[in-house]
């Protein structure tokens, strides 16, 4: 599903974030992305995005090089992958069901197929009969509900998370990796990044750690 | 109202580039998404009034200067249209030519094979044209013996094809010994054309210099709402927009602001022109009644309304997809 092969990261301010990283995932299989702060996690998930390009290395996703994925490939390319912040990246000023249906709305589907869509995203993280509501309206908790069920609405291969659990409390944090273990259950490819070592090891799952732009232990 | 029944969704497939359900739904979903983007922007439009206002304003105040030109030098046109046909030459006769020996020399000139028409206008009849049109009457009543001299108005032979005859045909009258003066009408026409001429080419380029104004009034105005709007416009991007799609609802504003503009625009040219009015009907009273105000035509308001509309929309395109070059994610 994907693919780092000597992936190098270089920013001319602060170095190579990323040395010679190579890694392969699965289909269907769900692995951590840990390390101290500034190690490189965020950099790592921004290249699969195609939010960064990588300086050297090839990268596969799906089958498709990045490094090849030409301007106007991309858009295309981030519908394979569900992305989810740390920070939510709501519209505060939509509703949650706009929300969950922008991703649906630019893939351009119909409406009764996005209505479908997004009350079954809605009930797979058990917000059905929030949908009228305002982001700020909700809990930390149910905000993050709502950025992965934006993130899987279009039925993504993979699910990239940033920090998905940064700014909750234990318990919801706990939650929401039952959400992500779900997604994996039928057949999704997650990928988390966090530095909460704690809940890491909680999970048991596959452990990629980097240390100063290079993977210590995967 | 959409009625599509959807194939049954039994294979999940795994959704890419072509995704989306079948092509009646998604020509829907498309013709849809156009119909939010229209009604949006124009709600986006409302909710900054005072923003949207002062551009429109802005917009109609260039609009309105280039086509009122335009209307201007459609007018005078219209009225040297008029001259047009006037081309004919004018004998003012010495005052001691007597009113027979006039006519006497009209009717050599009528046998001419170069001359078409000659009219006579003695004396009395001189002093009656001018006193109802000049305006000056009570004061020509003062006078105690009429000024005027006969005049010969002579209307040659298709005199437009061949300007050498003419000029021949001017140079002998000159040369009459009851001649005082031969002028030729045609002059002052050919300058005020030429005047004209050099109005209109005028018009044109101020209407280009204003037309790069609206484009980049408009274009300023939607930088501003990308940037408010940018975080938005960051997430679509992280969600997998196409460029296409994040520009769509700023050339829908961009439409509007330039529609809005031509509509505007529209009332302040026919405003001014019923202002003007009034006066130009009463110099027009003056010379015979033989000139109509020209206000824009149907057809010319929708030229109008396109223009300024496609002008808008140029500029929206311009500056979001310059923008969108700028403007990565994160």
């Amino acid at each position: 599903m994907l693919k780092f092969e000597n992936v190098s990261k270089y920013y001319p301010d602060a170095g190579d974030v990323l040395l010679n990283v190579s890694f392969y995932l699965k289909h269907g299989e769900m692995a951590f992305v840990t390390g101290h702060s500034g190690a490189g996690k965020s950099t790592l998930l921004k290249l699969i995005a195609i939010i960064e390009r990588c300086s050297r290395g090839q990268i596969w996703l799906d089958g498709q090089n990045l490094n090849q994925a030409k301007e106007r490939q991309i858009p295309f390319l981030r519908r394979k992958v569900g992305l989810i912040f740390q920070d939510y990246k709501l519209l505060q000023d939509r509703t949650v069901f706009d929300n969950i249906a922008l991703p649906l709305v630019i893939a351009g589907y119909g409406h009764p197929e996005i209505a479908r869509r997004v009350r079954a995203s809605l009930d797979k993280v058990g917000l059905l009969g929030k949908e009228k509501k305002y982001p700020p309206s909700l809990s930390g908790g149910e905000q993050q509900r709502v950025g992965i069920a934006r993130a899987v609405v279009n039925k993504p291969p993979m699910i990239l998370a940033d920090e998905p659990t940064g700014n909750l409390d234990p318990e919801l944090s706990a939650e929401i990796m039952l959400l992500f273990e779900q997604f994996q259950q039928v057949g999704v490819t997650v990928l988390i990044a966090s530095h909460d070592i704690l809940l890491v090891t909680k999970m048991n799952r596959r452990v990629l750690k980097l240390d100063h732009g290079q993977l210590v232990a995967s | 109202m959409r009625q599509i029944k959807k194939t049954p969704a039994r294979q999940e497939v795994r959704q890419t580039q072509t995704s989306g359900g079948d092509f009646v739904d998604k020509l829907h979903a498309y013709r849809d998404l156009h119909a939010h983007a229209l009604f949006s922007s124009l709600g986006r439009l409302a909710a900054s009034k005072f923003t949207s206002i002062m551009t429109i304003t802005v917009l109609a105040i260039a609009i309105s200067l280039a086509s009122g030109f335009y209307l201007l030098v459609a007018n005078l046109q219209q009225l040297t249209g008029n001259l047009e046909t006037s081309n004919r030459i004018s004998l003012f006769l010495k005052d001691n030519v007597s009113a027979a020996k006039a006519s006497k020399f009209a009717d050599s000139i009528r046998k001419k094979a170069d001359v078409q028409e000659v009219k006579l206008i003695t004396k009395d009849q001189a002093l009656k044209e001018f006193q109802t049109y000049s305006g000056f009457g009570s004061a020509i009543n003062a006078l105690e013996k009429n000024p005027l001299p006969i005049v010969l108005e002579v209307i040659p032979q298709n005199i437009l094809e061949d300007r050498q005859e003419f000029e021949n045909l001017l140079e002998n009258f000159r040369q009459e010994p009851d001649v005082d003066f031969a002028q030729m009408d045609m002059q002052w026409v050919k300058r005020l054309q030429s005047f004209m001429d050099m109005a209109r080419r005028g018009g044109m380029l101020l209407s280009v210099l204003l037309g790069v104004g609206v484009l980049f009034i408009t274009g300023n105005t939607i930088r501003l709402e990308l940037y408010n709007r940018r975080e938005e416009v960051v997430i679509a991007k992280l969600v997998g927009a196409t460029n296409a799609f994040i520009r769509r609802p700023f050339l829908y504003s961009g439409f509007w602001i330039g529609f809005f503009s031509g509509v505007a625009a529209w009332f302040i040219v026919t405003i001014m022109m019923l202002i003007l009015r009034q006066s130009v009907e009463k110099l027009s009273e003056l010379y015979d009644g033989a000139f109509h105000m020209l206000f824009l035509s149907f057809t010319e308001t929708l030229a109008m309304l396109f223009i300024s509309s496609l002008l808008s929309i140029s500029g929206s395109w311009i500056v979001v997809s310059f923008q969108l070059q700028q403007l990565k994610p994160e």
